[in-house]
């Protein structure tokens, strides 16, 4: 079935070049017939990628080693869903599932536009389609994930151990959905600036798309936040890395991009900025792309090391992007120009522009930040790259600037704000933001010291009371109008007001997430030990015993660890499994340190944590092995000796009994591997522990849900009799108002 | 190439290639340029018409709120409903010049 696979890309490659042809033809020739053929060849393109890639996956679910990719990146020994999902941890199935994800959200857009947008449709086609053509090629040309080999292996390589970890299966196709849903409006908006269409036409009908790219990349760099916790033994969520920032960039555009999009579709204004982001955001999508699979700057997520020629073919595909994008803007200033101005500054407008500086000055330095090791080699020669403290520096004063926008823009009114209107509106969640700091300074002396802390958690009290207070206010007018109960009237105010409601939905997840975020950056407690069994830490009051040492052997992960019992004052809090594993290569000769390999395989951290809504109670182990290398030096020798003497009768030996032999030796090999750790439990072994307790750090995940719910409710389209009676009675009021006019 | 896998390719090729060409064996519409543009303003126009109520319900719901007094909001309602009116006249016009009316 490789064949058919490598078929149906060179086929997905031909149908996307032949699209884009049909639809400029088309588009430029006004014959419809062209353009609706260039339409269909997006829904075939998913249509066809699909099966190459359902044969991918179905090859990867009954692990097919003929197939060189799941040899390389998978093995029998992975339990169903890591095998499923091991298609992605390859270079050559991740552009496949980029290639799959961009046709699927290309066909549902062409889908849900075919009567509308009919001028920029065509050319929106061609851009999504070039991008087709551009991952078609790769997988066709350079990265093909259909190679066979000639000589089918007896076991696959296994999936790297860092990524045996459920949140990071899911977080490749959750940023990749993010990136290819974000082409939509990208794609779109090209076709507006090249037809001359800049109204706010292709915003409303892509901004589900934007909101689903936005929510899609959010949920990536959560689980990938969330990874890094529980996986890498560092303690922390956010490293600043390239990888991690290339992700976070585009949802940054995309976010200044929802809130301006908003002043575009009401009032027309801000042409020229929505198009510039919704490009930038496009281009950053690529990047953040370039980067995961350049491996350009050294990165813990990066997994592949791909050729010089894939890298240049991304940094082409950026320029065009690039300089076609500023090309159309500026060549299409006066089709962009505004239909109104800010009428005050005191004015949802004008906030939210303010906001969007903001968003766009964290990008530049979180660009800058990110590539700054490129940078200084270019400019000096040595690559020199920036740390945690320089993007603390410049990213904590600008995200309290933001969350202060955040509390205060959806408390003014759009087109202007009264001075009276504005202090009722602002009083209560101000007051919230003031008491918030007192009690802080009062029951919680540490924050004395934290100042950016404490105006952080000020400012996310203010947002919370803000949400509070609006959310008080509308079920209050609401009931008031038409008689129903508090709670009913929140749901149906919320129901019928989607798009707000559930934007404050994210306002207040946002800030419970901050809450976490400066919480546990300023107030954690890091400390490493060297303990032996019976040994004791005190950690902020908390009392870490390391009661034992454990190990554990499965089919293909070896691991060694420790049983930590946590105390405060003299009362058992909990107990932590903290331990340190390797999985054992498959490849190499039995002959050739059979046993160390178990002892010298790809590591992976296992964290003893105890999550909490106050603090979490976190420790990672390093296991101090030195004392039985020489005992698995020696047994190296032994069985090499063994096999040495053994190797000619292996060789002349049938089929059958050389498998007989081979499970014979690899059952030897754990019985040995299973003694040596028996004498490593009993010998009270020391161990280096990394004990972390870090406060609020629940808040970040829980704070995530909420800003997925509120995401949730802001797509969801508004219920059908929603949606016909609101025009409907807005309808008979202009009518009245028509005929007054007239009369 | 095995014998089934050679049937399988020309089975998928030969159906893409029957959707592909599915529009082009049908007759050429005549104007469908002028079409397409008249139905592009009305579309232009729908959406404006369409962000023009959402405005006048968002200040409805901000004066109920009370982030507008009621002096503020009548005027900005009455405003808003002017805008609203010419965006549903321009619609009437489109309407009548594409035929559609």
């Amino acid at each position: 079935m490789a064949t058919v696979g490598r078929a149906l890309l060179i086929l997905a490659l031909a149908i996307s070049v032949y699209g884009i042809v049909a639809s400029l033809y088309g588009a430029r020739r006004g014959d419809r017939r062209f353009v609706d053929s260039g339409r269909r060849a997006v829904y075939v393109l998913f249509g066809v990628v699909a099966l190459a890639f359902g044969l991918l996956e179905a090859a990867f679910l009954r692990t097919d080693l003929s197939f060189a990719l799941v040899a390389d990146h998978s093995a029998s020994t992975l339990s169903t869903f890591y095998r499923a999902t091991a298609l992605w941890s390859s270079q050559e199935g991740s552009l496949l599932l980029w290639l799959f994800l961009l046709a699927g959200w290309s066909s549902l857009a062409l889908l849900l536009t075919r009567h509308r947008l009919r001028a920029i449709a065509p050319y929106a086609t061609a851009v999504l389609l070039g991008f087709g053509a551009f991952f078609s090629f790769l997988v066709v040309f350079l990265a093909s994930p259909f190679e066979t080999l000639a000589r089918v292996p007896a076991e696959g390589a296994g999936l790297n151990p860092l990524l045996r970890h459920w949140a990071m299966m899911v977080h490749p196709p959750a940023l990749y959905s993010g990136y290819t849903l974000i082409a939509v409006p990208f794609a779109f908006a090209i076709g507006a600036l090249v037809t001359r269409r800049a109204g706010a036409e292709w915003i409303g009908a892509t901004r589900r798309f934007a909101l689903g790219a936005w929510l899609a990349l959010g949920v990536g760099i959560l689980l990938g936040a969330l990874w890094s916790y529980t996986e890498l033994g560092w303690g922390g969520y956010w490293a600043w890395d390239a990888v991690e920032n290339a992700a976070l960039l585009p949802w940054l555009t995309a976010t200044a991009f929802i809130h301006s999009g908003m002043i575009q579709e009401r009032r027309g204004m801000l042409k020229v900025w929505n198009a510039s982001l919704i490009l930038a955001t496009g281009v950053l999508a690529i990047i953040g792309t370039f980067l995961v699979r350049s491996g350009i700057l050294s990165s813990i997520h990066a997994f592949v090391e791909p050729g010089a020629l894939l890298r240049w073919l991304f940094v082409g595909l950026i320029v065009v992007m690039i300089a076609g994008s500023v090309g159309l803007v500026l060549s299409r200033r006066d089709a962009l120009r505004t239909e109104h101005r800010i009428d005050s500054l005191l004015s949802r407008e004008a906030f939210f522009l303010f906001q969007n500086v903001v968003l766009v000055g964290l990008v530049f330095v979180i660009f800058w930040g990110t590539f700054f090791p490129l940078i200084s080699e270019a400019v000096t020669g040595t690559k020199s790259s920036v740390g945690p403290p320089w993007f603390s520096r410049y990213v904590g004063p600008l995200a309290l600037v933001l969350v202060a926008l955040i509390g205060i823009g959806p408390l003014i009114p759009w087109r202007r704000a009264s001075a009276g209107v504005l202090r009722r509106q602002l009083a209560v969640p101000l007051a919230g933001g003031v008491a918030t700091a007192l009690v802080l300074l009062l029951a919680v002396p540490v924050t004395r010291g934290k100042p950016l802390a404490l105006l952080m958690f000020a400012l996310c009290a203010v947002v919370v009371v803000g949400v509070g207070q609006e959310l008080w206010r509308g079920a209050r007018a609401r009931a008031a109008m038409s008689g129903e109960s508090p709670p009913v009237a929140l749901v149906a105010l919320v129901r019928r007001n989607r798009r707000r409601y559930g934007g404050y939905l994210v306002h207040l997840g946002v800030a419970v997430l901050l809450i976490g975020v400066a919480a546990s950056s300023a107030f954690a407690t890091v400390q490493e030990v060297r303990l032996r069994p019976g040994g004791r830490a005190t950690v902020n009051g908390y009392t870490f015993t390391y009661v034992r040492a454990t190990s554990r052997l499965r089919a293909d992960e070896l691991a060694y660890g420790a049983v930590v019992d946590v105390r405060r004052d003299g009362r058992h809090v909990t107990t932590l499994r903290p331990a340190k594993g390797w999985y054992s290569s498959a490849g190499g000769s039995l002959a050739d340190g059979a046993i160390g390999r178990w002892f010298d395989g790809e590591p992976e951290s296992a964290i003893g944590v105890k999550p909490g809504l106050r603090r979490d109670l976190w420790t990672a182990v390093e296991p101090d092995t030195s004392a039985i290398r020489p005992v698995i030096a020696r047994a190296d020798r032994r069985f090499s000796a063994l096999m040495r003497r053994f190797g000619p009768v292996f060789a002349t030996a049938a089929p059958a009994a050389q498998r007989r032999l081979v499970s014979g030796i690899e059952a030897g090999v754990r019985t040995a591997v299973q003694r040596i750790s028996a004498r490593y439990v009993a010998s009270s072994p020391p161990a280096i522990f990394r004990i972390l307790i870090s406060p609020l750090v629940t808040w970040i995940w829980l704070g995530a849900l909420v800003v997925f719910l509120g995401a949730l409710v802001a797509l969801w389209p508004p219920p059908a009799a929603v949606r016909r009676r609101a025009p409907a009675r807005y309808r008979a009021r202009l009518a009245q108002d028509l005929a007054a006019r007239v009369d | 190439m095995p014998a089934v896998e050679l049937v399988i390719v020309i089975l998928v090729v030969g159906a893409v290639a029957f959707v592909l060409s599915a529009p082009l064996r049908r007759a050429p519409a005549a104007a469908d340029d002028d079409r397409d543009a008249a139905r592009g303003e009305i579309d232009e126009l729908e959406v404006a018409r369409d962000a023009k109520y959402r405005e006048i319900r968002d200040a409805e719901l901000d004066y109920r709120t009370g982030k507008l007094s009621e002096a503020d909001w009548r005027a900005l309602d009455a405003g808003l409903r002017a805008e609203a009116i010419e965006i549903l006249r321009a619609l009437d016009r489109a309407a009548g010049r594409s035929g559609t009316a």
